[in-house]
């Protein structure tokens, strides 16, 4: 494979495994704190609401709406400069926070603030998946 | 009351499209100007602040180019912002008598050596796999919230560009002198959505230096002094994906801070120079620093911020126009200090006696405010 074809890979230990290992069933999950209720992203060791360390982690709809975005022109990576224009965004997730990612399978002119999505996953290898966003379906957002 | 705090003394080199000099070079060169504005020499340099994205300790590394030992040494890196918060650290440092005369400078080549933004940037991994560019995507994210929650419009983002080079014109250092207009801003070509090429920076080499002292020592030199009255700095997130309001950022906090210590307020400012890499961040800026009510920053920005307005923005042309060789802040420091000593030719703001100077750092994340007096 040339880097044109490779996605970058995220550096996946620590705090974050979890949420790169997550879309092996499908399933977009997230760090809860137990003691304060906050669903924080991104993964961290502790809280960053409360500094406690009492952190689990929960399965989500994966299912939010793009809280802002930007449509991506030019880039100097080979796998990014292959892809434009390609959108960047901040999803907000109906369970708490909201998260990055690439809104994928639609023109990047249909995207704008308030856009319902669900998550979708991009397998890099056994250890990375990683959470992309589409469009949900007319009338089930 | 803590002792007054002055600075006495301000030089750039360099800032240029081509250079023969290293960073190294640049910050000592700029370094001894300032030096020579204040009739100090290297032996009176007790304290040392420098940032670059070319050393990994900065201000270990112009000490040594200098051939100074210095009892306070600070190579704080907060983006952008660095310069401007080194001001308040110096001037604490000098009023805890941590130190007498501090040099702070910055240096970059980065026009020669890429022509691109040179950053020591870590990557945030829960970004890396998405393809934001770095660091436009960040502030195309910021405006786009911004347009979408206060209806701050494209045009009012190229009116910022324009006037910058209204700006420029006026200044014959100035990189960019050509006006241009907003439908050329709106005619260039998209960059990250809704930022387009003419909404950004240049990319240029430069570097700059400020001498500080206390206002006792101050009196004893030959030059003016423009005074310290009150600093602020703060930070609120590192990378763009962990921003928590994206419309507002930590300038509040930072602004407040320095408000607060020299007892002015917004009103009181003559002149205000704010950090312009990209169009968005002047807008921001007026509105966090309190210039305005959150959301009419656009709106501020219609009403005349260029030569010849009530509300004088970015005198030299700002990082869109004059020059930007990275880490803008020290340039905002440069022409607040000229334009509070008089010496702005045809861009000078008259009767200019309060400026502040806000620097953005990283991607909003870093912040510092500086209000001086001339």
């Amino acid at each position: 494979m040339s880097p044109a074809d490779e996605r970058p890979k995220p550096d996946t230990r620590g705090a974050g495994r979890p949420y790169w290992l997550s879309g092996r069933d499908g399933v977009l999950r997230l760090p809860r704190c137990t003691a304060c209720g906050g669903i924080f992203w991104y993964p961290r060791l502790h809280c960053p609401g409360c500094g406690s360390a009492a952190v689990e982690w929960i399965a989500t709809s994966g299912k939010g709406s793009v809280y802002t975005f930007t449509v991506v022109r030019q880039s100097p990576e080979p796998y990014f400069a292959a892809r434009v224009p390609y959108v960047v965004a901040m999803v907000e997730l109906g369970d708490g926070p909201r998260v990055m990612a690439n809104v994928v399978a639609c023109e990047p002119e249909r995207v704008r603030i308030g856009l319902p999505v669900g998550v979708v996953f991009e397998r890099l290898d056994d250890e990375t998946y990683v959470p992309l966003f589409r469009p949900e379906p007319e009338g089930r957002a | 009351m803590a002792p007054g705090v002055a600075i006495v003394g301000v030089g750039e080199a360099e800032c240029n499209w081509h250079t023969e000099l290293g960073a190294a070079d640049i910050m000592a060169l700029a370094t001894h100007r300032a030096l020579a504005e204040t009739g100090l020499g290297l032996a009176d340099v007790d304290g040392i602040f420098a940032v670059s994205p070319y050393f990994w300790m900065p201000s270990v590394t112009l000490a040594e180019h200098l051939g100074i030992q210095p009892r306070v040494t600070d190579s704080t890196n907060i983006g952008g912002a660095s310069v401007v918060a080194h001001v308040g650290h110096a001037a604490r440092a000098i009023q805890a008598g941590a130190c007498e005369v501090a040099v702070i400078a910055y240096a970059s080549t980065q026009r020669s050596d890429t022509g691109r933004l040179v950053t020591g940037s870590d990557v945030l991994p829960y970004e890396r796999p998405y393809g934001p560019l770095f660091p436009i995507s960040s502030y195309a994210l910021v405006a786009q919230r911004h347009m979408y929650e206060y209806g701050t419009t494209r045009e009012q983002l190229a009116q910022v560009a324009v006037t910058a080079r209204q700006w420029a014109a006026l200044n014959p250092n100035a990189l960019r002198r050509e006006p241009i207009t907003v439908e050329d801003v709106v005619a260039s070509p998209l960059v990250s959505d809704p930022l387009r090429r003419l909404d950004c920076c240049l990319v240029t080499n430069g570097g700059g230096a400020l001498v500080l002292t206390s206002d006792e020592r101050a009196r004893r030199l030959s030059g003016p002094a423009v005074r310290v009255l009150g600093t602020g700095e703060s930070h609120s997130h590192r990378h763009i994906a962990a921003m928590r309001d994206f419309a507002t950022t930590a300038a509040v906090a930072s602004g407040r801070a320095a408000y607060e210590i020299a007892g002015l307020g917004p009103r009181d400012m003559d002149v205000v120079e704010i950090y312009d890499a990209f169009t968005i961040m002047t807008i921001i800026g007026l509105e966090d620093l309190g210039f305005c009510p959150k959301g009419e920053g656009g709106k501020l920005i219609e009403q005349g911020t260029g030569p010849g307005s009530a509300f004088p923005v970015n005198t030299s042309g700002g990082g869109l126009a004059y020059c930007h060789p990275g880490m803008f802040g020290v340039f905002l420091l440069v022409e607040a200090v000229r334009q509070l000593r008089g010496e702005c030719g045809a861009r000078q703001v008259t009767g200019a006696r309060h400026a502040l100077v806000h620097g953005f750092g990283g991607v909003f994340s870093g912040h510092a405010t500086a209000i001086l007096a001339g």
